[in-house]
């Protein structure tokens, strides 16, 4: 069922919306030199076709508010309705951020608070709120990491760690903030390997980059050896926050030895994915890095709240404003409604759903580590891909047919026909069930008829895309200018 | 079975080497277009400009990768292959038939540092 | 109970049981002792959602609201309901990146839209799915134009730029082999000639600004023949509602276009979030950062959509990537989707016109009040300076307004180091103030001033 695009239903002189007319004169336009010299091609359409437009899109898409989302390493929680709420007050939307400090009292306050509650539940001294996405939050953290080894005269750190399991958002800050990037392996357990880390461990090496829980799911139970030896060479540690759903009130990264932290608002603090965004990826440090930190600062003095600007060894602005705003408000209705106790349950849950749907499922599937997992397991279709020619790929597209969104595909990077599933705590134990006998019958499947998961998905809007066609002549817009 | 003709030579990076006169033809191996799956667009690098051995000279792409090339040995971008500006595939087809790119004003001592088809076909094997 | 949680005693029983452990407890077993945290974490204890909504009132009630006029990459703009209610249906909003087109198709065709018409605003044929704001969007066009030429790693940038796209640029070329040459202003313009000069080998490509940073609307003249000979690039940065007004980028010869959408359909909201746009001409498809949505055919021939290119992307490059970007503003994208589409390029002209006219109103107006100074010359959209005799007699009169109720401006001072800017006041007018409510402000201005 084809949906026409809004140019195709653009009919010339049909207009949507009326602005008031207008009250003044009018003045002589800009001169003719700089004026636009012909119309944009915008559609024109009724208010009520925009209505119906977009609402059919909306039709064919899916959320977690129709179904079961198992994507690892994304933490496809509930977003609490209560958040769409309270964003739509004048007294968050109507408030310009250049608006004199008396009269924004309470924004400020909230993200003050949100600074304090994030740094208590890392377990960090102080943080900013500015980076708008978590990859934004590595490329601070890493820009305050060479500015703190830069202020020390320490030049030559040129180097960043990464294990090779690590999402792709981690080699390439390094390589975006100007670091070379040095690969760490894992070993059998799954975990980062030590030699390797002690034999690549020197006065040049700035950071080492690391995931706890890793994207295996796997706690990384050495981390205070790592951290002594990574600190003991000079560097500094960071942790991608991706997997903190896991360890909520149970462990902390500061108390890990963490040195600078990102968080993703939009995974952990239930924020809305909004189909890629927008998201935010709040950034906490130890105190010693705390002079590098964006600018401005927040501050507070006995109940007056101030942007702090005058900070000499900050690395500057990030972003242009005070950060993703609106969704730093959910963050913190988020954290006001869990709690102590409701973060820490949140965090037990989760890991009791990755656990039991673990174990549900881990009878038909190749296993890369047989331990328990934390909040997200990996599971290998490889066994399918061999015998049967059913791939990981095909396994996903058959769960599109049964109204599932997959589970992450092909990542981590080191698991052949990777399947990562993440259930969060949000979903309850009738979902996990159904769910894993979804993916049973599936696997009977491959075994009797593999061509039915080979040509999925059937009863979708679209099938299986042309995503070579789509590489090599790329059509990006709806004319061609 | 990947196909790897004697008489060319082989870098660890994937690209074969031919020489012709005081030419040299670049590509990249039939194990690597294998690996990458259809190829979808390459980039080529500026005639004229020089490049050292294993600077990052092209890239090939496919839907789920992209590909760095290592200049497998220094010299001048005498010409590149236009052919794979509509038709990136031909490499699928044929890689090593269709050439990536080649170079004038070349240290012929740098070739013997490559592999030649044996050694290349042990490092594969090692590979997989 | 936690409120998001479903689980009973007798779920976490079953539970445990097929697991086959004793407690939630021991699924913590691999986490050494030493690093389990004792008690609860030092932050509230859970509030019912009542209690929630009472307490962020409350603390709410402390944020005061004003007529605005306050700009500088942030608008006021009238903003039709119809537009956010549409953007906040569930499947948009709960959605996941689309990396599953067959069920994502409506969230795909939404961003394919969103692109083309970014495309037709600027002129340029490729646009991406957003970035995370204007000023990193100058950064990653920054990238494209340094990947794009080799050896090259010097940007020249305009000092006219929006103070803090130049904070985010600089702070983005620290500790890399970027080097920034900011080209001073005349008179409150870029300075073409001096960066036409100022091109040479080592210039990879330049970054201007119209409007700019003091509302002035800039000519390019020359300018991108110069960049181009010099085999640079070349980058503007504007409001995308001034485009319907003022030159497109790609009128200009630029070959990069970036900007902030926020003025189409997303409130001020104390910064954020908003949307980055970045339109390039068709040679830099390739080099496109963050995420593209491309049209394509299923395999039964029906039309579909999907993220494409992704060969470019963190995921894939790793270590190459010339940008990090993997979530972006996809949603608040839409918003302005939804929101152009909605009023139609009639109702984007009149916006831009009234604010045009509006902010020349007020100009003219305040022309005449004696002890300011406002500049006559220039050519402006619907942001202008206004000159006070010193800061002090700045201060005095925003204070004075804002007791009335109405943010005056931005104090320029607040957000450079420059002398001179100590007692510029920007002030913007947008097509939401009427001539009643600039009527007003000229009057209270007298008033402060007299």
């Amino acid at each position: 069922m084809n949906t026409p695009l809004l140019i195709e239903q653009s009919v010339k002189g049909r207009r949507g919306y009326y602005y008031p007319k207008t009250d003044v004169p009018s003045y002589p336009p800009l001169p003719a030199n700089l004026q636009r010299e012909s119309a944009p091609q915008l559609p024109e359409i009724s208010e009520l076709d925009v209505v119906r437009h977009y609402t059919r899109l909306a039709t064919k898409s899916f959320g977690v508010d129709i179904g079961f989302y198992p994507l690892g390493s994304c933490t496809m929680k509930y977003n609490p309705r209560l958040h769409s709420y309270i964003t739509s007050w004048d007294s968050l939307t109507e408030v310009h951020p250049l608006q004199d400090e008396s009269t924004i009292q309470g924004s400020l306050e909230l993200l003050y608070n949100l600074t304090k509650d994030l740094s208590s539940i890392t377990g960090m001294s102080w943080g900013t709120m500015q980076p708008l996405a978590g990859a934004h939050g590595e490329y601070t953290g890493l820009k305050i990491i060479k500015a703190y080894h830069q202020s020390r005269n320490d030049h030559k750190r040129t180097k960043v760690l990464i294990p090779v399991s690590a999402h792709g958002t981690n080699p390439a800050t390094a390589s975006v903030t100007g670091f070379s990037i040095v690969e760490v392996a894992t070993d059998t357990r799954g975990l980062v390997d030590l030699e390797s880390l002690k034999s690549l461990l020197d006065d040049e090496v700035a950071a080492i980059m690391l995931t706890n829980p890793n994207t295996l799911g796997l706690f990384e139970s050495d981390i205070r050896e790592i951290a002594h030896l990574v600190h003991g060479c000079g560097a500094q540690l960071y942790y991608d926050g991706a997997n903190l759903n896991a360890i909520m009130g149970i462990s902390r990264p500061g108390d890990m030895g963490f040195d600078v932290i990102h968080l993703n608002v939009h995974k952990t603090l239930s924020t809305p994915h909004g189909g890629g965004g927008p998201g935010a990826g709040p950034v906490l440090v130890k105190e010693h890095l705390q002079p590098f930190l964006p600018t401005p600062d927040i501050t507070h003095n006995d109940g007056y709240y101030s942007f702090e600007w005058d900070r000499i060894q900050s690395i500057g602005k990030v972003s242009g404003f005070w950060g993703n705003f609106l969704v730093l408000v959910k963050a913190y209705t988020y954290i006001l409604t869990m709690g102590s106790d409701g973060l820490k349950s949140a965090s037990e849950h989760a890991v009791l759903n990755a656990n039991y749907l673990f174990t549900l499922l881990k009878g038909a599937f190749d296993v890369p580590h047989e331990s328990r997992c934390m909040h997200e397991f990996v599971v290998s279709a490889q066994h399918y891909k061999e015998k049967y020619g059913v791939k990981a790929l095909d396994f996903s597209k058959a769960l599109l047919d049964r109204n599932y969104h997959p589970p992450t595909m092909y990542f981590p990077l080191n698991v052949s026909e990777a399947l990562m599933f993440e259930p969060p705590e949000s979903e309850s134990v009738e979902v996990l069930e159904e769910f894993a006998s979804t993916m049973i019958e599936l696997t009977e499947l491959a075994k009797t008829n593999a061509d039915v998961l080979r040509l999925s998905p059937h009863s979708t809007a679209v099938k299986r895309l042309d995503e070579v066609k789509a590489a090599k002549h790329p059509i990006l817009t709806w004319r061609e200018l | 079975m990947s196909n790897i003709p004697v008489e060319l030579k082989y870098s660890k990076e994937h690209e074969w080497v031919r020489v012709e006169g005081d030419r040299v033809v670049v590509g990249i191996t039939d194990y690597a277009q294998d690996s990458l799956g259809e190829i979808v667009y390459v980039e080529l690098p500026p005639v004229g400009e020089h490049y050292k051995a294993d600077e990052e000279i092209a890239t090939v792409e496919s839907v789920k990768s992209a590909s760095p090339i290592f200049n497998p040995v220094a010299g001048v971008v005498a010409e590149v292959n236009e052919e794979l500006d509509g038709s990136p595939e031909l490499i699928n087809e044929d890689s090593y038939e269709n050439y990536l790119y080649i170079l004038s004003d070349v240290d012929l001592n740098e070739i013997d540092q490559l592999l030649d088809s044996d050694g290349y076909a042990q490092y594969i094997a090692t590979l997989d | 109970m936690v409120p998001y949680i479903p689980h009973t005693e007798s779920d976490r029983n079953r539970m445990l049981q097929a697991i086959g452990v004793d407690s939630i407890d021991q699924l913590f077993d691999t986490i050494p002792p030493k690093l389990r945290y004792k008690g609860l974490l030092p932050i509230n204890e859970g509030l019912s959602e009542h209690e929630v909504i009472r307490l962020l009132q409350e603390m709410l009630k402390k944020n005061i609201l004003g007529t605005s006029y306050l700009g500088m990459g942030s608008y006021d703009r009238i903003i039709p309901p119809t537009v956010s209610q549409l953007a906040s249906h569930p499947t948009f909003v709960s959605a996941y990146t689309p990396y599953q087109p067959e069920i994502s198709q409506g969230l795909l065709q939404a961003m394919f839209e969103y692109q083309s018409m970014i495309s037709e605003l600027t002129g340029l044929e490729i646009s991406n799915a957003s970035l995370y704001d204007g000023h990193t969007a100058c950064s990653e066009a920054g990238a494209i134009m340094i990947s794009s030429k080799r050896k090259s790693t010097t940007l020249l940038v305009s000092e006219t730029l929006h103070p803090f796209s130049l904070s985010v640029l600089n702070t983005w070329a620290l500790g890399t082999e970027v080097t920034l040459v900011i080209i001073p202003e005349t008179e409150r313009h870029t300075s073409v000639n001096t960066m036409i000069d100022s091109l040479s080998e080592e210039v990879a490509g330049v970054i201007v600004q119209s409007p700019n940073r003091y509302g002035v609307v800039e000519n390019y003249t020359s300018l991108s023949e110069a960049v181009h000979q010099n085999k640079s690039l070349l980058t503007i940065s504007s409001d995308p509602l001034s485009l319907l007004l003022q030159k497109t980028p790609s009128q200009w010869g630029a070959d990069i276009a970036v900007g902030d959408t926020q003025p189409l359909g997303l409130p001020s909201a104390f910064g954020g979030p908003s949307c980055g746009y970045i339109a390039v001409s068709k040679r830099l498809m390739r080099s496109i950062p963050g995420r593209v949505v491309g049209l394509s055919t299923d395999i039964e021939g029906n039309r579909a959509y999907t993220l494409t290119l992704q060969a470019r992307e963190q995921h894939i490059r790793r270590e190459r990537a010339t940008s990090n970007i993997c979530s972006n503003q996809a949603l608040a994208a839409i918003t302005t989707a939804i929101h152009i589409a909605l009023v139609g390029p009639e109702g984007l002209t009149d916006a831009a016109t009234q604010s045009y006219d509006k902010a020349h109103y007020l100009h003219e107006q305040l022309s005449h009040i004696t002890s300011l100074r406002v500049d006559t010359k220039s050519p402006f959209w619907c942001e202008f300076p206004l000159f006070f005799e010193s800061k002090a007699q700045l201060d005095h009169a925003v204070s004075f307004l804002q007791h009335k109720g109405i943010y005056a401006g931005v104090r320029l001072g607040s957000l450079t180091t420059k002398k001179e800017d100590e007692a510029t006041l920007i002030v913007a007018v947008t097509e939401k103030r009427s001539k009643e409510e600039l009527d007003i402000y000229v009057r209270y201005m007298r008033e402060a001033l007299a």
